[in-house]
C-alpha cells in the first residue's frame, strides 16, 4: 500500500470535527470576552478615568482575570469548548504566559519559569514585532510619495 | 532453548510464566469501565509528590511493591528488572527503580514497551540468565502532556482524533512456572512509516506497524486466527483500531471478531476527555496487568496475542516536520487453565 492510499484510508477512519458547533462556541465566548472588556472600559470611564486610561485598565483587568482563572485550572476548561474564542483575545495571551510559568516552576525560577514563560507566546511577540517593523517600512515608503 | 522461527518470531520451550502482575492508575482511569481490575487507583495526580515526574515514579514503585507482595518474593530474588516509560532518558523508571537496588536496564519503544519487555524477559528466563525477571511500563497524563504537547493549564482544544495518555503503571513478574499464564512466543516488530505526521493521530501512525507484526507472526508460526480468543492491540484507540482491522482485511486476514484494543476499553469513550481512546506505555501495561491477567488466570481467555504498539516520535522530530515511524511487538500468551 502506498502512503497516498493509506492516507485516504486514514481520512475515512478519522473522527470528524464539528466545525459549525466549534465556530459558534468560539464566536459566543470570544464575543462575551469582548463585551466584558467593553463593559470594564465603560465602568472605568464612569469612575472618572480618561478614555486611554480606561482602555489600559480594562486590558489589565482582563489579563488579571485570565491569569487567576489559569491558576485555578478553570481557563483550560472553558477553552475546551470555546477554542479560538478564548485563544484570540488578550486573555489567551495571558493564559499562554501563565500556563508555562506554572508548569515549569519545579525546574526553578531561572531555567524553569524564566526560560519557559514565553515558550508559547514567544512566537507571537517575535512575529508581532517583525510585522510591525515590516509595515512601518511600508508606511514610511508610501508616505514618501 | 529459545528458537527463532520464520522472519521475526522467537518461540520458547520452557514454561515461561507471567507469575503475577500489578497495576496502579490515576483518577480518570480509576473511574473508567475497568475500575475494579486495577490494584490501586489514586485520586491525586501528584500521588503526594512534588512533581508529576516523581508521581509517575511513585506509581511504578507501588506497582513493583504490589507484585513482589503478591508473589511472596523479596526484591533480592529479582535477577533483572526491565523498565520502560515515555520520559526523556527514562527518568520515571530510573528514579523508581533506584531504591530497589536491582540489576536494571530501561528500554525505549514508546507505548509498545510492555510487550517488548515481556519478550526480552522471556528470553532471559529461557536462557537461564534470570530466574525472576521484573518488567514495568508506565506513563502519566501530566508528564506526557508537558513533554509532548502543551502545559496542562494552557487553554487548547484537543482534536477529535487525539488520544489521552493513560496515567498508569503495570508491573509483571516473569519466572518458570506451569501454573500461571504462559508466554509461548514473541515477535519483535519492524518499524513502519506511512508518512503520518499528525501527532494528534497516533492510532493512524501505529496501525500499519500492528498489522505488519500480526501478519508476520501468523506467517512465521503458521498458526490460524481461529486458535485465538483475543487479539489485543496496545493503544491504537478508535481510529487505529478501525485501521488495523481494515489493513489486515486487505491482506486476507480478518481479525474483526477477536480484536480488541487496550486504548478502547480503558476509558469510557463517551467522556469528552477521551473520545479517541487511551495511549501511553501505561495503557497496555495496566489493562494487561489487571483486566487481561484476571481473564487469563480464570480461564476465560485460553489463547491470545498481545500486540503493543508504539509511536516513535519526539518533540524534536515533530518540530522538524518528520513523520511518525511506529513499531509493534507481539507476545503469544496462553491462559493457565487450558
Amino acid at each position: 500500500m502506498t502512503n497516498k492510499e493509506y492516507s485516504k484510508l486514514v481520512d475515512k477512519a478519522n473522527n470528524k470535527s464539528f466545525v459549525l458547533k466549534d465556530c459558534f462556541f468560539a464566536f459566543f465566548t470570544g464575543g462575551l470576552i469582548c463585551v466584558l472588556g467593553q463593559s470594564l472600559c465603560d465602568a472605568f470611564k464612569f469612575l472618572g478615568s480618561s478614555t486611554l486610561d480606561a482602555k489600559t485598565l480594562s486590558s489589565i483587568t482582563l489579563i488579571a482575570i485570565a491569569i487567576i482563572l489559569t491558576g485555578l485550572n478553570i481557563y483550560p476548561k472553558i477553552a475546551k469548548f470555546a477554542g479560538a474564542g478564548t485563544l484570540v483575545p488578550i486573555t489567551g495571551f495571558a493564559n499562554a504566559c501563565a500556563s508555562p510559568a506554572i508548569e515549569f516552576k519545579p525546574e526553578g525560577h531561572i531555567l524553569g519559569i524564566g526560560a519557559n514563560i514565553f515558550k508559547i507566546s514567544g512566537p507571537v511577540i517575535v512575529y508581532g514585532l517583525f510585522s510591525g517593523w515590516v509595515f512601518g517600512i511600508i508606511i514610511y515608503i508610501v508616505n514618501l510619495f | 532453548m529459545a528458537r527463532k522461527i520464520g522472519k521475526q518470531t522467537v518461540v520458547f520451550d520452557k514454561n515461561i510464566a507471567i507469575l503475577n502482575s500489578a497495576c496502579c492508575v490515576g483518577k480518570v482511569e480509576g473511574e473508567g469501565p475497568l475500575s475494579s481490575t486495577f490494584d490501586l487507583h489514586f485520586e491525586d495526580d501528584y500521588l503526594g509528590q512534588k512533581t508529576y515526574e516523581a508521581a509517575e515514579s511513585e506509581m511504578i514503585k507501588q506497582a513493583i511493591s504490589k507484585v513482589l507482595k503478591k508473589s511472596q518474593i523479596s526484591q533480592s530474588d529479582i535477577d533483572i528488572a526491565i523498565t520502560g516509560d515515555l520520559l526523556d532518558q527514562s527518568i520515571a523508571s530510573t528514579f523508581a527503580i533506584k531504591d530497589f537496588c536491582l540489576p536494571h536496564f530501561s528500554v525505549f519503544s514508546a507505548c509498545s514497551a510492555s510487550a517488548l519487555e515481556m519478550g526480552i524477559g522471556a528470553i532471559f528466563i529461557e536462557s537461564g540468565a534470570a530466574k525472576h525477571a521484573l518488567c514495568t511500563a508506565s506513563s502519566h497524563f501530566c508528564t506526557a502532556e508537558r513533554q509532548f504537547r502543551f502545559p496542562l493549564t494552557y487553554g487548547s482544544k484537543r482534536t477529535p482524533n487525539s488520544q489521552r495518555t493513560v496515567t498508569g503503571a503495570g508491573a509483571f513478574l516473569l519466572a518458570e512456572n506451569k501454573n500461571a499464564p504462559q508466554i509461548k512466543a514473541v515477535t519483535f516488530g519492524k518499524i513502519k512509516d506511512y508518512d503520518i505526521t499528525d501527532a494528534n493521530n497516533m492510532g493512524a501512525a501505529m496501525a500499519p506497524a500492528a498489522a505488519d507484526t500480526i501478519k508476520t507472526y501468523l506467517e512465521d508460526t503458521s498458526k490460524r486466527l481461529e486458535d485465538f480468543d483475543l487479539i489485543l492491540t496496545g493503544d491504537l484507540g478508535k481510529i487505529g483500531s478501525k485501521l488495523v482491522v481494515e489493513l489486515l482485511k486487505k491482506e486476507g486476514i480478518d481479525i474483526s471478531k477477536q480484536h480488541d484494543d487496550c486504548g478502547l476499553i480503558i476509558f469510557d469513550l463517551n467522556d469528552e476527555k477521551c473520545v479517541a481512546g487511551g495511549s501511553g506505555c501505561g495503557c497496555s501495561a495496566s489493562v494487561f496487568a489487571g483486566h487481561i491477567m484476571q481473564k487469563l488466570k480464570n480461564g476465560e481467555i485460553k489463547k491470545m496475542l498481545f500486540c503493543a504498539t508504539g509511536a516513535l516520535l519526539s518533540p524534536t522530530s515533530q518540530n522538524q516536520g518528520l513523520s511518525i515511524p511506529s513499531v509493534a511487538h507481539l507476545v503469544e500468551i496462553e491462559g493457565c487453565k487450558l
